[in-house]
């Protein structure tokens, strides 16, 4: 739009027609004060914290709902607005209980600092103040309506941010109340944006409350563990005796790609890691077959000692790796190097939950149709082919939901079961479970006469769209992705993501935790065997040794304990799985939370990940694969380029190249970066992916700043012709579920339950 | 049913059916109704428009704005539906006209209505009554099913090729809906909250669609003016204020009630000729010349006209008609309370002005008259309500403040005597009821 020009306390400014004051004043750097106001929720006028005199205009107007006009004089800092503002807050602080010293928001409240700033230190007032007892409302949701303002945040954020829409407001004048519209508790997605965007200390959360003054945490940005979304979250931890540990998780600073979300399980689900069940101690299994704690050096010593007189009288192909999807991809990297090198094993897999290689295949090399978690706030259309992205990827819906919301994007959904974003959708069409494949057959087909009206209509309106998102889960695999594609790249502009599960599912595949793969999708010349074949081969005895970091096949496949009788079998996990219940060996190890790398979501979003707690007696996946080498008398350097003379290589060439150390030195010359002083730095193996694997040679200087960088793997020649998508497992988690991770987070187990009684209720 | 009072000097046009019987359909026909509305589908839009401009009718919910003016804002084309909507809400204290027009003269209602309707192009029309005029919906209800078999209202009406539907709905009890756009969501089924302006319900309005909000006295008037013709009727009014006005007398006038007066008739007289004076002959303490909301006069102040522009010079308003006469008895503070203890009840509590500023004048005023009160009280009620004014969300904020200011501003000695300790040393007789149906 046409800009118009106006000018504020004296200064002339220019903003686009349209611009409400308030945020015209803010772009010039002049702070209009406000409560109701949040940027992408409706208007409220309702806090009249933002007033201004406008000439010409008979009243004080609300900033936050004028727009800026040609020529409008505006003043912010006159006496007559200073005394507005003022009075605004002494009548809000009348009946506010002022418990400050003991409120959660105590320190990051808008209210303490806007009467900071504005005034109101004193109370004019005597008379009681009104009162209501604080309430719960679920598992994590607690109010205390005398700290509310009536902002009404919360009741908007649920309705349009959420589209849930469990907050009403109740009864009128001061008697007005913020309530759950199921009466007394909230039927909801739990997600706490009421929560996180409350500007006071109205709605607290059960993990938090009074539990801690917020300047006594320190606060980490990081990305959350759970989904494959890859949110930040940042997290309060507090030094405790058994370490740092995390008292809360939110959303402090907004400055993540998700904006200003975060689900229930990135708010809450930190607390496995403060699991009493942790393993802190590494345990071996003794003669009388029990397991036992044990000292690291001689758990460290046993496992090198047993690997390398297996890999020796066995060989490697009876050895097998599996690694985690919620392993850094310098850990997955490292990992799969280390089978490939001093295990000279090509069985390494991980839980697969989607079909990455089979996208990337499909794909080709049209790297540039690669969409990203951001695409979906912004496209004008979008094609979701299975996947229930309210349930499994919350920041993916509620990235939908917004760009639905404030751009109008068409939304189109084939699925075989009802979603909750058909909400929001243009058009709906309806398959059958088995009936993916032909859907996308027919999207692909040129013209064919025998399909259904429907199933026609839905077609000739995605082939008119200019810019489609097309984001398919992992009903679809294998060689049915390829018509999608082919379908998207027919269209003038279309981007593609595949929906995967965990927080590093995509990392673990591109860091080629894959039998038929090293990093980057480049193929290897013999494929070993895939995550449920090495089960198979343990239970045949035909597996000597499975080193398994971050899964729980037993558990997960539902297998039998004795499957294992005869593999000599290592755990590296924070708890006591059923598969670790079954090792030789369980080293206890660190969770995300407690280390730093990067990983990278199922849009092929890199980000970093960054230590924000620990917990004593545990060490990092990274480094317990490092003291296993070097027992084992491997050379260091060959797995992490540190110190001078680094060399590397990707796994594949079973030893060391020459010219890697020149190589490598030359790269970080020309990248500005130093060589890495020891070899338990990540950064050390991060180098080498950016250096080795294709499509991970992003900025390294942008990714520090925390920004999303896209990496966009190309598929390498001679690509398999099965990329092995028969042994793919969706992880099916609902909101209120997280793998077996999920299991061990006290929170969100109590709010499933919570969840799940209401759907009962309610089912009668 | 309340009884009707009449005078010689009232010139009754809008209260001419009282107690006529009109609520039937055929006598209103026989008293002339269902004219104008004749009238208007023959002339057409515009000359509607320009006759009620010419009329000079303001609207009687309170603001006075220029009815003929309003409806032109109404766009010609509108993607959406278009409507009709009559206010009658009534709650402001004091005011008890509307309710009179329900109960005497529905078909009025309906054939200004119908009328408006006519004027901006819309098909459909609603008449929202107020949540304890429940007993009053049957009576409209009827009268609208009467217009509907008579052909009156449905499809082509009176013959034409017109086509327009009425229905008529009460609110929940609040007095807040009576605020237009409050009024449309309260209709719509929602909270009743106002919304954010512009845009402006002529622009959006109803279900989004363009609308004339007008009140229900305005409306009962428009049939009136065709049948008088426009010019004869701005006649009868003042310079600028059209034709006549139903002023609701209460409090400690001799003789209470609802009068029809021309607009500018003399506010002095209306008390000491037409509502015959104070009762018991005591002497006039204060006037509340239009309604609880509007700043209250003292006895030298009311020798002035009463129309939109002549209160507003003498510091108050015209607002919704409601003269509230008050005698030597009543204590200034425990009016103040009564009135702030209405404005606190009702304030709808979306935004922090009004809902904490009603709040706490009501604790402070309650505490102020029972006895307990400091100096700094008073200054408090005071800068509460000059905090408030102008700054709320909607006008029911100002509601409060105005009076609240006028009452400490007039009667300040009043206040200062309450604070040695002892309850309301006025307080021989109580409060009177204001005007309440
Ligand atoms: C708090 C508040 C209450 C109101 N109550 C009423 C009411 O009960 N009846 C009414 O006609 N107008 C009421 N109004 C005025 C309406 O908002 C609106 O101006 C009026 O209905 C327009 O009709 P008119 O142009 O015919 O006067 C109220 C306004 C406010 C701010
Ligand atoms: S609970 Fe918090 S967010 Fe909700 S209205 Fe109250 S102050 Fe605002
Ligand atoms: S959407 Fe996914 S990544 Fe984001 S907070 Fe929730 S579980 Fe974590
Ligand atoms: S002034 Fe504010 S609180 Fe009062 S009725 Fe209007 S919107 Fe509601
Ligand atoms: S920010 Fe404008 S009224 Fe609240």
């Amino acid at each position: 739009m046409a800009d118009v020009t106006f000018t504020v306390d004296g200064r002339q400014l220019t903003a686009p027609a349209g611009t409400l004051v308030i945020e015209a004043c803010r772009a010039a750097g002049i702070e209009i004060p406000a409560f109701c106001y949040y940027p992408g929720l409706s208007l409220q006028a309702a806090c009249r914290m933002c007033l201004v005199r406008i000439e010409k205009m008979p009243k004080l107007q609300t900033a936050c709902t004028t727009p800026v006009g040609e020529g409008m004089v505006i003043a912010t800092e006159t006496d007559e607005i200073k005394q507005a503002r003022k009075s605004m807050l002494e009548l809000l602080l009348a009946n506010h209980p002022l418990d400050c010293p003991v409120c959660d928001a105590g320190g990051e409240c808008e209210l303490q600092d806007m009467t900071f700033k504005y005034g109101a230190g004193g109370s004019k007032f005597t008379d009681i103040k009104n009162h209501r007892d604080e309430q719960q409302w679920s598992p994590v949701v607690f109010f205390d309506r005398p700290r509310c303002i009536l902002c009404y945040r919360c009741v908007r954020v649920c309705n349009e941010g959420m589209d849930v829409a469990a907050l009403g407001i109740q009864f009128r004048n001061s008697g007005a109340v913020i309530a759950p519209n199921d009466i007394t508790s909230l039927d909801c997605e739990q997600c706490g944006m009421c929560i996180d965007l409350c500007p006071v200390g109205a709605l607290t959360s059960d993990t938090y409350r009074y539990k801690t003054r917020p300047w006594e945490l320190t606060h980490v940005g990081t990305i959350c563990t759970h989904c494959g979304d890859g949110c930040k979250t940042t997290l309060g931890a507090r030094r405790e005796e058994n370490g740092m540990q995390i008292v809360r998780g939110d959303n402090r600073d907004k400055s993540g790609m998700n904006g200003d979300f975060l689900c229930v399980k990135g708010r809450y689900a930190f607390d496995f890691a403060n699991n009493p069940e942790r393993l802190t101690q590494p345990l071996v299994r003794q003669p009388d077959g029990k397991l036992a704690p044990a000292r690291w050096e001689d758990a460290i010593a046993l496992v090198a000692r047993r690997f390398r007189e297996i890999r020796e009288e066995r060989g490697g192909a009876a050895m097998g790796v599996i690694g985690s999807t919620r392993i850094t991809n310098e850990e997955a990297y490292l990992l799969q190097k280390f089978a490939r090198g001093p295990l000279q094993t090509a069985n390494i897999d991980h839980h697969r939950t989607t079909d990455y290689p089979g996208f990337v295949k499909a794909l080709g090399g049209e790297t540039a149709h690669f969409g990203s978690i951001a695409d979906a706030l912004t496209a004008p259309a979008i094609l979701l082919v299975g996947g229930d992205p309210t349930e499994e990827h919350p920041l993916l819906a509620w990235n939908l939901r917004t760009n639905f919301r404030h751009n109008g994007s068409r939304i189109y959904i084939a699925n075989h079961r009802a979603i909750k974003l058909e909400h929001q959708a243009k058009a709906t069409l309806r398959i059958s479970y088995g009936g993916y494949a032909d859907l996308v057959r027919s999207l692909a087909a040129s013209d064919d006469a025998s399909l259904p009206a429907e199933t026609a209509h839905f077609r000739d309106a995605l082939r008119a769209e200019q810019n489609l998102l097309i984001v398919f889960g992992a009903e679809l695999r294998g060689d049915a992705i390829a018509p999608l594609i082919q379908f998207g790249l027919s269209l003038p502009a279309a981007k593609f993501a595949c929906l995967g599960d965990f927080a590093n599912s995509r990392g673990a595949m591109d860091m080629g935790l894959h039998p038929a793969f090293t990093p980057g999708y480049q193929a290897v010349s013999t494929v070993g065997l895939s995550l449920p074949q090495m089960m198979d081969a343990a239970g045949r005895n035909e597996l000597a040794a499975l080193y398994v970091v971050g899964d729980d096949p037993v558990g997960r496949l539902g297998l039998a304990p004795e499957s294992l009788r005869n593999t000599f079998l290592v755990v590296q996990d924070m708890f006591l799985t059923a598969t670790a219940q079954v090792a030789d060996v369980v080293l206890p190890s660190a969770s995300l939370y407690e280390k730093s790398g990067t990983v990278t979501n199922t849009y092929g979003d890199l980000q970093p990940v960054k230590k924000a707690a620990d917990t004593t007696g545990v060490r990092s996946d990274l480094e317990l694969i490092i003291r296993i080498a070097d027992q084992m008398g491997e050379d260091i350097r060959a797995l992490v380029p540190f110190g001078r003379g680094e060399r590397g290589d990707m796994g594949q060439s079973r030893g060391v190249q020459s010219g890697e150390a020149d190589r490598h030195a030359v790269w970080l010359a020309a990248h500005n970066l130093e060589p890495k002083l020891s070899p338990f730095d990540p950064d050390a193996l991060l180098d080498e992916i950016q250096r080795l694997v294709p499509g991970y040679d992003v900025d390294r200087f942008a990714l520090m700043a925390g920004e999303p960088q896209p990496v966009r793997v190309a598929a390498g020649s001679n690509f398999p012709v099965s990329t092995g998508s028969e042994s793919i497992q969706p992880a099916n988690d609902t909101l209120f579920t997280s793998g077996t991770l999920g299991q061990y987070s006290e929170k969100l187990t109590e709010v499933n339950r919570f969840q799940a009684e209401k759907t009962l209720v309610a089912a009668g | 049913m309340p009884t009707l009072v009449s005078h010689p000097e009232e010139v009754r046009i809008v209260s001419s059916r009282f107690g006529q019987g009109a609520a039937e359909i055929d006598r209103y026909l026989e008293l002339g109704g269902y004219q104008s509305v004749r009238k208007a589908i023959d002339q057409g839009p515009d000359w509607i428009i320009a006759q009620m401009k010419a009329s000079n009718l303001r609207g009687r919910g309170g603001a006075g704005f220029p009815t003929g003016m309003k409806w032109s804002f109404v766009p010609k084309q509108s993607a959406k539906p278009k409507y009709v909507l009559v206010n009658g809400d009534e709650s402001e204290p004091g005011t008890c006209k509307d309710h009179l027009i329900f109960l005497h003269d529905p078909h009025a209602v309906i054939e200004g209505t119908i009328i408006a309707g006519l004027a901006i192009g819309a098909k459909m029309g609603f008449i929202y009554l107020r949540g304890e005029y429940r007993y009053l919906l049957k009576i409209m209800e009827k009268a609208i099913a009467d217009a509907y078999a008579k052909g009156f209202l449905g499809k082509g009406i009176f013959g034409s090729q017109f086509d327009f539907e009425v229905v008529s709905q009460t609110g929940a009890g609040a007095y807040e809906v009576g605020e237009e756009s409050a009024l449309m969501e309260s209709l719509e089924g929602k909270r009743g909250v106002p919304r954010i302006k512009p845009p402006f319900p002529a622009v959006v309005g109803l279900y989004g669609g363009p609308t004339v909000i007008n009140n229900a006295e305005t409306i009962a008037t428009v049939p009136h003016i065709f049948r008088i013709g426009a010019e004869e009727y701005a006649k009868i009014g003042s310079e600028r204020n059209g034709g006549t006005r139903l002023f609701c007398v209460s409090g400690h006038a001799a003789r209470n009630g609802v009068y029809e007066l021309p607009m500018g008739y003399n506010l002095k007289r209306l008390i000491y000729e037409v509502a015959g004076g104070i009762r018991d002959g005591r002497p006039l303490k204060a006037v509340v010349p239009g309604g609880s909301s509007t700043p209250v006069l003292l006895p030298n102040e009311i020798d002035i006209g009463l129309d939109f522009d002549q209160v507003g010079k003498a510091g108050s308003m015209l607002g919704s008609g409601g003269v509230v006469v008050l005698d030597d008895t009543v204590c200034m503070v425990d009016f103040a309370l009564r009135t702030i203890a209405f404005y606190q009840h009702e304030s709808c509590g979306w935004c922090i002005p009004c809902r904490e500023g009603t709040d706490w004048l009501k604790k402070t005023l309650t505490r102020l008259h029972a006895g307990a009160g400091e100096m700094r009280d008073i200054d408090n009620v005071r800068y509460l309500a000059e905090n408030m004014l102008g700054r709320t969300f909607c006008p029911l904020g100002d509601a409060a403040a105005m009076p609240t200011i006028a009452f400490v501003k007039k009667f300040r000695q009043e206040f200062e005597d309450h604070l040695d300790g002892k309850p309301c040393p006025h307080a021989r007789h109580t409060v009177p009821e204001l005007a309440a149906v």
